[in-house]
């Protein structure tokens, strides 16, 4: 007896959707190619961190903020003692005064000619006297240190040093207008961290179909299950894909951090660890996040196969991914510029166009505590991908395989694409 | 004179016909099949019936919508106008664990070993993956690529990769193969060993479609045939009835060249050489003997053939399709 006949006569839409994105996920992730994929985005994050390192050092030896001082002894002395006096009240506002060695016991030391010889390394030298101070610089220099030398000056000389009351500290841990702000900022760092991620991995799809119409192998699967279910397994597989860079720049940051917070802190101004609670929670927040990247990546994903289905080359699949951009980011700019205006008609709009919708609701989960709205988007957002990759295959079919009558949108423009591409006799 | 279509016997219509006396069921039954293609007719009007457990040939030159008929029959396409059954569904999706296929241009991933690829196509019809691969291991073991096994499809010869997509076809034991131009590509002892893979199919029961170009494959092979043409199916049934809408030819050599006695010969004689050939007459060669001996021909020789499929397809789809099948096949050969 023929063993086919034991078996059921097809597969279910999922087990042929299985096949194809275990076949996917395992030829991506055993590829060389991955390991480029991994380390691309964290090649600029180590260039980028290697860059401002160099930059900053090279910029606090070459941008001085010392100010020379070239009156007498006494004065220079005065000056110093002041300047240290007011550290404490106002730190990085104030100059670093060092005594000018060229003009210690020189009364003919010309400060001007002094700079004008680029002599030194100083801001601007200070000569003169404690009661008519010169500051000699460039025009931006004298400007910027004018007024904390003059405050300097002034305390320099005060015969009793003045006495700085202390301020007692009350902080509460928020207000309505903070949390609001607060939140907000929340909301743009997921938004942004969202759109880099959907940016980064959701492109890769658009090349998705090329390998298997260039290598003929669309017509084996083709002839064994259904498009929708190459297409839908074709999109899982690059999901897993992204998941598991996710996972491995996930570590890598969280490595980072775990060596260099400070440093990362101080030279990017930003802490995460500082970034406020969003509205729902941090764990119900990070899990929200996770399902609206997988629904974007999803959406946009099955756009993109759709349209680069329609692409016979990679170099067609490069000519695209350029519009492809431009549309992701319109996309984010629209639920980015709805985050300020919570209940507005935009923000409606934003939530229920499918390829916004999961942006603008992550956005909503950081400001809002409301859960079912959540629910109601994903079965939207679920549906849309439903949507999608159904008309994305069915596109394909039609326009790729060319099977039955062509559909009226896009039929001008796809045929004329394909033109030459299937074989339409033979 | 020459033999011209309007001579035939029989039906030249759209041929719709089974293969005679045949009581099995339909594994294929196509009816009325229209496939057009930015306004161009690929397939017009085909029709096709293909009983269980039949070695069955769709017989063209390149272009004649060979390739449009299978996808069609296949549900990769769907077609614009007709019906199509096989097994008795309309959607061949539902069945897909039934059926293999093989297209005619062979596709693979580079990357895959051969027993993954095997493996692979299995579990596109519903073969578990492990099973798949233990089928895959016998199957290259059987067709000396037991070596090959663990390397990847770039690392195959030209023949060697079309072997191991054969075998891809067949690992889940199908009950209807479609392939699609097997032989092309294939040196001749290739060919044989193709030959006899779909002649072991058909004992086991399943039912084999191909399409060719090459008419002795199909003389070899099959019970019936669907000659096609111009998108059109002008013959569809037994090769031995497509053989027999040719009446037998009569070879005659000659003595003499000239003389009374040439008025004897059919008017579809045609002249090759020193030879003369025609159909049998409807009332046998003895009339006519008489008269060759009457009028003083000189006979030399003269022998009575039957026609063969390549005969029937000059007959059935015309000179010029003929001499396109010929083209195509002189093409592959060099």
């Amino acid at each position: 007896m023929n063993p086919a006949e034991t078996l059921r006569p097809r597969l279910s839409a999922f087990e042929a959707a299985w096949v194809i994105a275990r076949r996917d996920f395992l030829a991506v992730l055993l590829s060389r190619a991955f390991l480029f994929f991994l380390l691309g985005p964290l090649f600029p994050v180590f260039v980028g961190g290697l860059a401002g390192a160099i930059g900053g050092e090279v910029q606090r030896e070459s941008v001085s903020v010392e100010v020379g001082l070239a009156m007498s002894p006494q004065e220079n002395a005065a000056m110093r003692a002041a300047g240290q006096r007011l550290i404490p009240q106002l730190g990085g506002a104030l100059p670093a005064l060092r005594d000018v060695p060229e003009a210690a016991g020189d009364p003919d030391f010309d400060a001007r000619a002094f700079m004008e010889a680029r002599r030194g390394n100083y801001a601007a030298i200070l000569t003169g006297t404690l009661a008519r101070p010169e500051l000699v610089g460039t025009e931006g220099q004298v400007r910027r240190w004018q007024g904390p030398v003059g405050l300097i000056a002034g305390h320099a000389q005060s015969a009793e040093p003045t006495a700085f009351p202390e301020v007692a500290q009350a902080i509460v841990t928020t207000s309505a207008a903070a949390e609001r702000s607060s939140r907000i900022q929340t909301a743009q760092v997921a938004q942004m961290l969202l759109f880099l991620l959907t940016m980064l991995l959701a492109g890769m799809v658009l090349s998705n179909l090329v390998e298997e119409k260039a290598n003929k192998i669309i017509e084996i699967l083709a002839a064994a299950i259904p498009m929708d279910a190459v297409f839908t397994g074709k999109l899982f597989a690059m999901l897993g894909v992204s998941f598991v860079g996710i996972a491995v720049w996930g570590l890598a940051g969280f490595a980072m951090w775990s060596v260099g917070s400070d440093a990362i802190t101080a030279t990017s101004g930003f802490d995460p660890a500082r970034l406020p609670a969003p509205a729902v929670g941090w764990p119900l927040f990070i899990a929200l996040g996770i399902t609206y990247f997988a629904m974007a990546y999803l959406l946009l994903g099955a756009l993109f196969l759709t349209i680069g289905a329609m692409a016979n080359t990679v170099r067609e699949v490069q000519t695209l991914s350029m519009p492809v951009t431009m549309m992701q980011l319109m996309v984010f700019f629209l639920a980015a510029y709805t985050i300020k205006q919570p209940g507005s008609g935009l923000e409606m709009a934003a939530i229920v166009f499918p390829l916004s919708s999961p942006f603008a609701m992550l956005a909503r989960a950081a400001m809002e505590p409301q859960l079912w709205t959540h629910a109601l988007a994903l079965a939207w957002q679920a549906l849309a991908v439903l949507a999608l990759v159904k008309g994305g295959s069915l596109l394909f079919r039609k326009r790729v395989m060319k099977s039955g009558g062509a559909g009226r949108v896009c039929r001008g423009w796809f045929a004329r694409r394909n033109s030459g591409t299937a074989e339409p006799a033979e | 004179m020459a033999v011209s279509e309007q001579n035939l016997p029989g039906n030249r219509g759209t041929g719709f016909t089974t293969i005679p006396d045949d009581a099995r069921p339909l594994a294929i039954e196509a009816k009325g099949l229209v496939k057009s293609f930015d306004g161009t007719r690929a397939v017009d009007g085909v029709d096709i019936s293909v009983p269980e457990g039949a070695i069955y040939g769709v017989l063209g030159p390149n272009g004649a919508g060979k390739t449009t008929t299978l996808r069609m029959l296949l549900g990769i396409i769907d077609p614009d106008e007709g019906v199509r059954r096989v097994f008795g569904h309309d959607r061949p999706h539902d069945i897909g664990r039934l059926i293999g296929y093989l297209p005619e241009e062979r596709g693979l991933y580079p990357a895959m070993k051969a027993i993954d690829a095997i493996a692979f196509m299995g579990a596109l019809r519903g073969l578990p993956l492990k099973e798949g691969r233990r089928r895959a291991v016998e199957l290259l073991e059987r067709h000396g690529l037991g070596h090959a096994a663990d390397r990847q499809i770039r690392q195959l010869s030209k023949g060697m990769a079309q072997t191991v997509q054969l075998l891809g076809t067949l690992v889940h034991r199908p009950k209807l193969v479609v392939l699609d131009e097997p032989f092309s590509g294939l040196d001749a002892i290739n060919q044989g060993k193709l030959e006899m893979m779909i002649r072991a199919l058909a004992d086991e029961g399943v039912t084999v479609i191909f399409s060719t170009h090459v008419i002795h494959h199909a003389e070899r092979l099959c019970e019936g045939v669907a000659i096609i043409a111009g998108g059109k199916v002008p013959y569809a049934g037994s090769v031995e009835s497509a053989r027999d809408r040719i009446p037998a030819q009569v070879r005659l050599e000659t003595r003499a060249r000239e003389g009374a006695w040439l008025s004897a010969l059919p008017p579809e004689t045609r002249r090759n050489g020193d030879f003369f050939q025609f159909p049998l007459p409807e009332t046998g060669v003895e009339p006519l003997l008489r008269r060759l001996i009457e009028g003083e021909a000189g006979i030399l020789s003269l022998s009575i053939e039957r026609a063969g499929l390549h005969d029937a397809f000059v007959a059935i789809a015309g000179e010029a399709a003929a001499r396109q099948l010929e083209a195509d096949q002189a093409e592959e050969r060099a």
